[in-house]
């Protein structure tokens, strides 16, 4: 029983056991990795930039944590830049290589996918807008994936930078990274990935990824919110965009955020070393739950790939329903989801990514993405299955 | 304990509905926010005086404060079909619209309380000054608020025996000073939203006319101002700026004060006269609603309430069918204008009303 502040007991129905099935929106810090970020709030507070003992007990479990996600990346330690997160690290990437590729060989053409998380497509329509790049958007197939083929026909000598997204967050959708990395790198071209989705579940070596950037977040994979990573491939330059004292190798201006990013390498690399028993438990509850959905509820659409998806991700657009309204009915019924459209202020719009993978606004306005994590259990799954047949229907009526 | 039933409180970030919030919370129901987006102006997003981020964010602290979920949701289309549609339609038809009406009809006591129902609410609350009372025919009376300045049973006439036994007033036994003391108790804004009789929709400073050079130029058209001889004594910058009973802004010298007697719309014409010569002794309604489901028998005295923010006066209902009524008064009644609506009264109860229509009052205004 729960008592708010005026002595009234709350009985809001909002307060029965709520199902979480957002986890690529955001998840909670893994009890493992939340205990050893905890001495480095108080005990070992130190700045790791200072020359005293405190300072060199932090620096320690700065560098510790870098070797950490370095070896997980198969980079060396020096190639990984902690941020404030993924979106930092996007910025950074898309504006350091921008700017580089422009000063050293006056390159003023970007290259994106049109299913980019905004923290790319908003920096390069930027870069556009403000700066004078000249940004152009790859095709994509209806399943969301852009080919290395596509690439090739779209790069130029004059692309500065291609960023492709790793895999997509509203749809699921992987893309051929590896391949497209290797075109780039064949051209001298700067590539940048987005794994700030695929890094709790998809291969990070950036060996076999052939790629320059990748940008990954913490709280995707069981690390706290406001810390991230940049891998920026040794000997390329990008320009920073935050200046200053010279932190993470001139990349990246500021005291570090040392508990965070002790956090940030616990949480990756259990991820990276989990990643197949997670992965097991995880698909086939997720299987069961696409082809449920799509066999007893009329008028579905599985958006994004059928295969090449997150082993956690599943989305899809139900025809004539309002998104939002749904995610109000769904959390109503204990059940936390997302939609492409979801909007605080009640003016959805269809995502960019569902219209340029060719929904119409009719069905990619009523777009809804469950996403599975480390403590979602089969009895949730059946419970939301004998659910939202119900609310899809309910809404059918009301509309 | 009893648990007691859900209820979706429609909010608007204004002291009204955050009281009426609190006051389920504290009756121990489990209530839901809700809020509605509304359309507003191309240009002026946001801009809808109901659903401001303003007052989006401060719903949501409310919301947060009292411990119960909030959603919005989005009613842009509908709003637009059912409220600013028909409010351009009757500007550009001669009539002078409550758009309240429409919205309370057409949006908040269907898209919404569908909505409501459709989360497995059992009532859709709101923060109105209206009550409610229970025959023991399980049918249901709407009652006017206690406070009398504060009523807002007029802009819920149009409500139906199918609506009532969902919905709930929480504010309607209160007066305002209470409200705004049980707002400081709660530590709620204690801030004024719009009230009813609001244009919510058609931009800043509420400029009704701009809106209309847009939507609706053709209620624009200049004309000549006459008198009932036809005598030309000024023009006029269009219909839709004037209404039934207006003296200012006529710009015409004249040695006694001139009101806007009709308006012709065949001829574009603003028909102008002293005091004397306004008023009508009757009126007609069309699209009308009763409240307890069938029209009463006629004759029949009761009150009427002509415009939200008019003085109730003695009628007699003549003359009532399901969808029309018409009404006789003793005295002329001035400020009678077609589009608004004439809610009737016996004594507390609201019996229901209808849209006041063009023709026939202007031919009973000449006799």
């Amino acid at each position: 029983m729960i008592i708010n502040k005026f002595g009234i007991i709350i009985s809001a129905m909002i307060l029965q056991k709520q199902i979480y099935l957002d986890y690529a929106a955001t998840t909670p810090v893994d009890e493992r990795v939340m205990q050893l970020m905890l001495p480095y709030f108080s005990e070992s507070f130190g700045n790791p930039s200072s020359i005293h003992w405190f300072g060199q007990i932090a620096e320690a479990a700065l560098e510790n944590a870098r070797v950490t996600v370095a070896e997980l990346m198969h980079c060396l330690p020096e190639e990984i830049i902690f941020t404030s997160c993924g979106t930092e690290s996007d910025n950074l990437a898309l504006r350091g290589s921008a700017f580089f590729a422009r000063q050293s060989r006056g390159a003023n053409h970007l290259l994106i996918s049109p299913v980019e998380h905004h923290a790319v497509s908003k920096t390069a329509e930027q870069l556009a807008r403000v700066h004078g790049f000249e940004l152009e958007y790859l095709p994509v197939n209806s399943q969301g994936q852009t080919t290395v083929e596509d690439v090739a026909a779209f790069l130029r000598p004059d692309t500065a930078s291609v960023s492709v997204i790793y895999a997509n967050n509203e749809i699921g959708t992987i893309n051929p990274i590896t391949e497209i990395g290797e075109l780039c790198r064949s051209k001298g071209i700067i590539f940048h990935t987005d794994a700030v989705q695929a890094a709790g579940y998809l291969t990070m070596d950036v060996k076999s990824l052939n790629t320059d950037l990748i940008s990954i977040g913490a709280h995707k994979f069981y690390g706290p919110k406001g810390i991230g990573a940049l891998y920026v491939r040794k000997g390329l330059p990008i320009l920073p965009s935050q200046t200053g004292g010279g932190q993470e190798y001139g990349f990246r201006a500021g005291t570090q955020n040392v508990p965070y990013i002790v956090g940030m390498a616990e949480a990756l690399r259990l991820a990276q070393t989990e990643k197949q028993t997670r992965i097991s438990s995880l698909k086939p509850l997720r299987d069961h739950l696409i082809g449920t959905i799509l066999e007893e509820i009329p008028n579905t659409q599985l958006t994004g790939h059928p295969e090449d998806r997150l082993p956690n991700h599943a989305s899809f657009i139900f025809k004539g329903i309002d998104g939002n309204a749904l995610l109000m009915m769904l959390d109503l019924e204990g059940f936390a989801c997302s939609s492409g459209s979801a909007c605080k202020t009640g003016n959805p719009e269809p995502s960019d990514v569902l219209t340029s993978v060719g929904f119409t606004r009719e069905w990619a306005l009523g777009s809804l993405r469950v996403t599975l994590g480390m403590y979602t259990s089969p009895a949730e799954i059946e419970q939301f299955l004998t659910i939202l047949p119900r609310v899809i229907s309910k809404m059918r009526q009301v509309r | 304990m009893s648990t007691k039933p859900v209820v979706a409180v429609a909010m608007s970030g204004g002291v009204d509905s955050s009281v009426a919030a609190a006051l389920l919370v504290e009756q121990g129901f489990t209530v839901i926010g809700m809020m509605l987006r509304l359309w507003s102006e191309q240009g002026s997003e946001g801009a809808n005086r109901c659903c401001t981020p303003d007052s989006m964010a401060q719903a949501r602290r409310v919301a947060s404060l009292l411990s119960i979920p909030f959603y919005v949701l989005d009613a842009r289309q509908v709003f637009y079909d059912r409220v600013v549609n028909p409010f351009i339609y009757d500007y550009a038809h001669n009539l002078t619209p409550n758009p309240c009406i429409y919205c309370n009809r057409s949006v908040r006591w269907d898209f919404l309380l569908d909505h409501a129902l459709a989360a497995g609410a059992e009532f859709l609350a709101t923060g109105h000054y209206a009550r409610l009372h229970q025959n023991p025919n399980h049918s249901f009376q709407l009652l006017r608020g206690v406070d009398p300045v504060k009523d807002q049973s007029y802009v819920l006439h149009v409500l139906t025996q199918k609506q009532l036994p969902h919905a709930l007033f929480p504010l309607g036994g209160y007066t305002k000073v209470k409200v705004r003391q049980i707002a400081r108790r709660y530590n709620l804004p204690v801030a004024e939203c719009p009230d009813s009789q609001d244009l919510c929709f058609v931009g800043a400073g509420g400029d009704y006319r701009q809106f209309l050079v847009r939507h609706a130029p053709q209620a624009l058209i200049p004309g000549e101002i006459t008198d009932r001889q036809g005598n030309i004594l000024g023009y006029h910058q269009g219909l839709a700026n004037f209404t039934i009973g207006q003296r200012k802004g006529l710009r015409i010298a004249s040695p006694t004060p001139l009101y806007v007697l009709e308006k012709d719309y065949t001829h574009n014409t603003v028909i102008v006269g002293p005091r004397d010569q306004s008023g009508s002794l009757s009126l007609m309604t069309e699209n009308a609603n009763w409240i307890g489901g069938e029209p009463p028998h006629s004759p029949l005295s009761a009150v009427v309430k002509i415009r939200y923010t008019a003085n109730a006066i003695a009628c007699v209902i003549t003359d009532s069918t399901e969808s029309t009524f018409h009404l006789e008064f003793e005295n002329r009644v001035g400020d009678i204008t077609p589009g608004q609506a004439a809610v009737l009264y016996n004594g507390e109860v609201c019996l229901g009303g209808g849209i006041i229509s063009a023709e026939i009052n202007n031919k009973v205004s000449i006799e």
